[in-house]
C-alpha cells in the first residue's frame, strides 16, 4: 500500500525485515493529531516506533516528515536520529543519571547550540509546566515514577520537535500513579502542535489518549479507527477481547448469521454475505433449566471457568459457541455456578448487532 | 551492617594479606633510620622521585588521550579483525618490560622505522630523553587503561547514547556529555592502574631510555644501581617510593574508583 | 596418597645419595699446572662477571671435556649483583668477580673458602659501530659535544675504570646514558644507539662482527683485576676446588687471552 505525500505531517510505510516476522505498518498522522498503535507484546510496535526515530531503518518503504524523506531507501536516503525533528519518551525514561532534571531537559535545546543560560532558562519553564518548578535540580533517581515520567515528556518536548514518539509512556507506573499521569499527559499532548505516535498494549491508554488508532499484530495492521469504532466494531479477536466482546464470524442471510458448527444466531442488524457479530458478555442471560418460550438464541452450555471481573462474575462457557458471561454474585451463587455445571444460556436478538467482515 | 566473614575465605583472606605486607614491612624494619635524615637530602635522590612523578603522571596522560578513544573503538564499533586487535593491544601486559624496551628500540632508536626518518627529519631521537622515558612507560602502562575502560563501556547501558541522539546530539557531543560522565569511574580505576605500573616501570625504560640522572634515572633505576654499592642507600629509595605511592592512592576516595 | 608418600621418600633417598656421592673424593690434584682434577664430579655452579661470558662458556665445555660427569652451569651478571646474590645465600660453589672491590665484599663476610686469585686482567677499548663512521681515534674525541657516549655506571667495575682512564687523561665526557652492566652498554652501540662506549677489549672482540675497538694508551692507567674464589658453602666443593684449577690452568688462560683478556 503506497501513501501519497499529500501534505500530512507523518506519512509513513514501514517495512523491517526480522528474524521472528516481517513488519509492515502504513500509518499517518496530522499535526496536532494523536495516533495510538496498539497491539499485544511482540506485534512490532516498538520496532515501527524505533524506525520512525531513525534508530534502526527500514528495509523497504519511506518515512516521510513534513514533506521530507527522512528514510527511503529506494532513494537511499536517511536521516540520523540528531538531525530529525524528533522527541522520544522512552520506556523507562532513560533519564541521563548524572544531570539534574533541570540540566536532563535543557540537553536538547543545548546540543541543538542554544547557549546554556537560555536553555536552562527554557528548561525551567518547561518543567514549571508539567508540575515540576520544585524538582529542577533534583536528580532522576530521586524522582518518582510519575515524576520521572513527566521531566522525559518535557525533555523531549523542549527541543520543538515535529513528531512526538511515546513508547509505553505509562507501563512503567502503578496503577494509582497511572490514572493521573494519563490525565495529566492527555493535556500535554492536546497542546502539543505537532504530530504524535504514541505505542502501548493498554487499550485503555490507547482510547483515552489517542484520536485515532491503529491496531498491530503479527507484524501488520489489522484495524484503524477511533476509539468508537474500534469498540463497536472489532475485527479481530484479539481487538474483541480487548474491549471486552464476544466476537464471532459467520454467514449472514437477512437476520441470521450462520456461525461455524451450523449454529444459526439471530442478530437485530440484517446483512448479506461474510459478517462478524459482537455482543458484551452484560448481554448474555444464564438459566439452570431451559427458559419457557423458547426464546431465539437459546442453548445449552457447560461452565469452564468463573472469575472475578470488577463487580460481576465472568463466566467462560463452552458449548455450541464458546461464550463470555457476565452474572452478578448473587445470581451465580443461586445458580450454583462452577465449572461442569451445566446451564441455559440465552441472549436477546435485539443486542446482537452484525456487521460487515474484511 | 556487620558481615562476619566464614574461615574459608577469611584464613586465605589473611594469609593473602600478610603475602603482600611483609615484604613491605621487611623494608621498614630493617631501613636505616638513624641515617635516613642525611641520606634523603642527597641530591640524586629528590631528583629521581621527582623525574619518577613526572613521567608517570604524563605517561598516564598520554594513555587517557589514546587509550579512551582506542578503549571505545574496541566497545562500541565492529570491524574485521577486532578480536585480533584486543590481542594485540594487550600484548604489553604479558610481554617482558626489557623485550618491550628492546622493541621501541627497534621502531623508535636511531636506526629505527620511525626514529631514523625522525632523526633525519628533525635531528631528534627519543631514546636517552625524558620523553622516551614516559614513551617506554606509556607503552607497558596503557593496555591496563584501555582494558578498564572497554570494561567500563561494555558495562554501560548504549541507550542512553540513543536517547541522546533522539534529542540533537553528535555522536561527539553524545560521547563527551553523556558516556564519558557514566563511565568516569571505570576511566579513574583505569588510569590510577596505569599510573602505578608507570611509576613501577623498570626494564623497558632502562633498555630504551637509558639511564641517566635528572633526566632519564627514574625511582626504580636508581634502586637498581643503589644496590650496586650501598644496600642501605637502595632501602631509603625504596621506602620513598612507597611512602609517595601508598600516600596516592590512599588519598584516592572509594566512590571515585568503584562504581 | 601412599603412592605420593612413597615417591617423595624415593626422591629424597636420590636426592641424599648424590649428595653424598659429591663429597667422598679426597684425591683430589692440586691446582694449578694439570689440566684434569681427579676425583671431581656432578653439577658446579659458577657465578661470573658478564664480561666472562663467552671464555667462560669455553673453558666450561673443555673442563667437562676432561672430566667426564661433571657439568658447569654458569650464571652471569654484574659482579655486585652477584656478590649481592652470594651474601643473601644463593646456592654456588665459584665466584668469579671483574673487580677485586666486589670480591672483597664476598670475602670480608667470610664466604670465601681461601684466598681469592687473580687469574686475569682486562683493559678497556673504545667500541665503536663497524666501520667507525665517525672516525673517532682517541679518548679525547669522546669529548666532543655532537658524539653519543655510553658509559657503564660508576659502582659496575667497567664503569669505575672508566671514570680512572678518563680523569688520567684529563677528558670530561657526558655520557647519555650510563648503562647497569658492560653487555648493556655494549648492545646500545650494536643498535646504533650511541656513537660510542668504554667497554673492555673482550667484549668488543666477542662482537666484532658488529663493533671495532679502538685501543687507547691510557687504558693501561686503569687495568682490571679479575681475582676468582671457591665459595665456602659450595655444595659441591670438591668441584669448586677443580673449576678454580682448572680456570688456572695453560688451557684456560689460552682461551682468555684469545679472547682479549691478558695474563695476570
Amino acid at each position: 500500500m503506497d501513501l501519497h505525500v499529500t501534505g500530512a505531517s507523518l506519512a509513513a510505510h514501514i517495512v523491517v525485515r526480522r528474524a521472528a516476522f516481517t513488519l509492515d505498518v502504513a500509518l499517518t498522522a496530522e499535526p496536532g493529531e494523536v495516533v495510538a498503535l496498539l497491539g499485544p507484546n511482540g506485534a512490532g510496535k516498538t520496532t515501527a516506533l524505533r524506525a520512525l526515530a531513525g534508530l534502526i531503518p527500514v528495509d523497504d518503504g519511506h518515512i516521510v516528515l513534513n514533506d521530507r524523506r527522512i528514510d527511503d531507501p529506494a532513494i537511499r536516503a536517511f536521516t540520523m536520529p540528531e538531525h530529525r525533528r524528533i522527541g522520544v519518551v522512552f520506556q523507562d525514561y532513560l533519564l541521563f543519571p548524572h544531570l539534574s532534571a533541570l540540566e536532563n531537559v535543557a540537553f536538547g535545546p543545548r546540543a541543538r547550540g542554544v547557549p546554556r543560560a537560555a536553555a536552562r532558562a527554557a528548561a525551567a519553564e518547561w518543567l514549571g509546566r508539567v508540575g515540576l518548578a520544585e524538582q529542577l535540580r533534583a536528580r532522576p533517581r530521586q524522582l518518582s515514577g510519575g515524576q520521572a515520567q513527566r521531566v522525559a515528556l518535557a525533555r523531549a518536548l523542549a527541543t520543538d520537535p515535529q513528531l512526538l514518539l511515546l513508547d509505553e509512556p505509562l507501563a512503567a507506573l502503578d496503577a494509582r500513579t497511572r490514572v493521573e499521569t494519563r490525565a495529566q499527559l492527555r493535556g500535554h499532548l492536546a497542546g502539543f502542535g505537532g504530530a504524535t505516535v504514541l505505542v502501548t498494549h493498554d487499550p485503555l491508554d490507547a482510547m483515552m489518549l489517542a484520536d485515532r488508532l491503529v491496531i498491530v499484530e503479527d507484524g501488520r495492521v489489522v484495524q484503524t479507527g477511533d476509539a468508537a469504532a474500534i469498540t463497536t466494531r472489532p475485527q479481530t479477536d484479539y481487538v474483541a477481547r480487548l474491549v471486552g466482546l464476544n466476537l464471532y464470524r459467520g454467514h449472514s442471510a437477512g437476520n441470521t448469521v450462520v456461525l461455524p458448527g451450523s449454529f444459526p444466531l439471530t442478530t437485530a442488524t440484517s446483512q448479506e454475505g461474510d459478517v462478524f457479530v459482537a455482543f458484551p458478555p452484560a448481554a448474555v442471560a444464564l438459566y439452570a433449566q431451559q427458559p419457557s418460550g423458547s426464546p431465539r438464541n437459546t442453548w445449552r452450555a457447560t461452565v469452564a471457568s468463573v472469575s472475578r471481573h470488577g463487580d460481576a462474575l465472568r463466566i467462560e462457557l463452552v458449548g455450541p459457541i464458546p461464550v463470555a458471561a457476565d452474572v452478578t454474585p448473587a445470581a451465580a451463587v443461586q445458580l450454583e455456578l462452577e465449572p461442569g455445571r451445566e446451564v441455559w444460556a440465552s441472549l436477546k436478538a435485539t443486542e446482537a448487532t452484525s456487521y460487515p467482515a474484511g | 551492617m556487620r558481615v562476619r566473614a566464614p574461615l574459608a575465605l577469611a584464613v586465605p583472606a589473611l594469609v593473602g594479606l600478610a603475602f603482600l605486607v611483609l615484604p613491605l614491612a621487611g623494608l621498614l624494619v630493617r631501613a636505616p633510620w638513624s641515617s635516613l635524615p642525611a641520606r634523603l637530602a642527597e641530591p640524586g635522590i629528590l631528583a629521581a622521585l621527582r623525574l619518577s612523578l613526572l613521567t608517570s603522571t604524563l605517561a598516564t596522560a598520554v594513555s587517557l588521550v589514546l587509550g579512551v578513544p582506542l578503549a571505545w573503538l574496541l566497545a562500541r564499533t565492529t570491524f574485521p579483525g577486532r578480536r585480533l586487535v584486543r590481542a594485540l593491544v594487550t600484548v604489553p601486559l604479558v610481554l617482558p618490560p626489557v623485550v618491550g624496551g628492546v622493541a621501541l628500540l627497534l621502531v623508535f632508536g636511531r636506526r629505527g622505522l620511525l626514529g631514523g626518518w625522525l632523526d633525519a627529519t628533525f635531528g631528534f631521537t627519543l631514546p636517552f630523553t625524558t620523553a622516551g622515558v614516559v614513551v617506554a612507560e606509556a607503552f607497558v602502562a596503557m593496555p591496563f587503561l584501555v582494558i578498564s575502560v572497554e570494561g567500563a563501556l561494555r558495562g554501560a547501558d548504549a541507550r542512553y547514547e540513543e536517547a541522546a541522539a533522539t534529542l540533537g546530539a553528535s555522536r561527539w557531543t553524545a560521547f563527551r556529555r553523556v558516556t564519558l560522565p557514566m563511565i568516569a569511574p571505570g576511566v579513574a580505576a583505569g588510569a590510577v592502574l596505569c599510573w602505578a605500573r608507570a611509576l613501577g616501570e623498570f626494564g623497558a625504560t632502562i633498555t630504551f631510555a637509558g639511564n641517566f640522572p635528572g633526566r632519564t634515572q627514574t625511582m626504580p633505576l636508581a634502586v637498581y644501581l643503589a644496590l650496586e654499592q650501598d644496600l642501605d642507600a637502595a632501602i631509603v629509595l625504596s621506602l620513598l617510593l612507597l611512602v609517595v605511592s601508598v600516600a596516592v592512592l590512599a588519598a584516592l576516595r572509594d566512590k571515585w574508583i568503584f562504581t | 596418597m601412599r603412592a605420593r608418600l612413597l615417591a617423595a621418600v624415593a626422591l629424597t633417598a636420590v636426592l641424599a645419595s648424590t649428595a653424598a656421592c659429591g663429597g667422598d673424593d679426597t684425591a683430589a690434584a692440586p691446582s694449578g699446572g694439570s689440566s684434569s682434577a681427579a676425583g671431581a664430579s656432578g653439577s658446579i655452579t659458577v657465578l661470573a662477571a658478564a664480561s666472562l661470558t663467552e671464555s667462560f662458556n669455553q673453558i666450561g665445555k673443555d673442563f667437562e671435556a676432561a672430566n667426564p660427569g661433571t657439568k658447569v652451569t654458569f650464571s652471569y651478571g654484574g659482579s655486585s649483583t652477584l656478590a649481592r646474590q652470594i651474601a643473601a645465600g644463593a646456592p654456588a660453589d665459584v665466584f668469579a668477580s671483574a673487580s677485586p672491590a666486589t670480591m672483597k665484599t664476598v670475602t670480608d663476610a667470610g664466604d670465601g673458602a681461601g684466598t681469592p686469585v687473580t687469574f686475569v686482567k682486562n683493559q678497556l677499548v673504545i667500541a665503536v659501530p663497524k666501520g667507525n663512521p665517525k672516525g673517532i681515534t682517541s679518548l679525547a674525541a669522546l669529548a666532543k659535544s655532537d658524539l653519543k657516549v655510553a658509559l657503564c655506571a660508576e659502582p659496575v667495575p667497567c664503569g669505575a675504570a672508566a671514570k680512572k682512564a678518563l680523569a688520567t687523561a684529563n677528558v670530561k665526557v657526558t655520557p647519555v646514558t650510563q648503562e647497569q652492566d658492560v653487555k648493556a652498554a655494549l648492545a646500545k652501540v650494536k643498535l646504533g644507539e650511541v656513537d660510542a662506549a668504554l667497554v673492555y677489549r673482550t667484549d668488543a672482540k666477542a662482537a666484532s662482527s658488529d663493533v671495532d675497538g679502538i685501543e687507547f694508551p691510557e687504558s693501561a692507567q686503569a687495568i682490571n683485576d679479575y681475582p676468582i674464589v671457591a665459595l665456602k658453602s659450595a655444595p659441591n666443593a670438591t668441584g669448586a676446588a677443580a673449576f678454580v684449577g682448572y680456570v688456572q690452568s695453560a688451557a684456560a688462560l689460552k682461551v682468555l687471552t684469545d679472547a682479549g683478556f691478558q695474563q695476570p
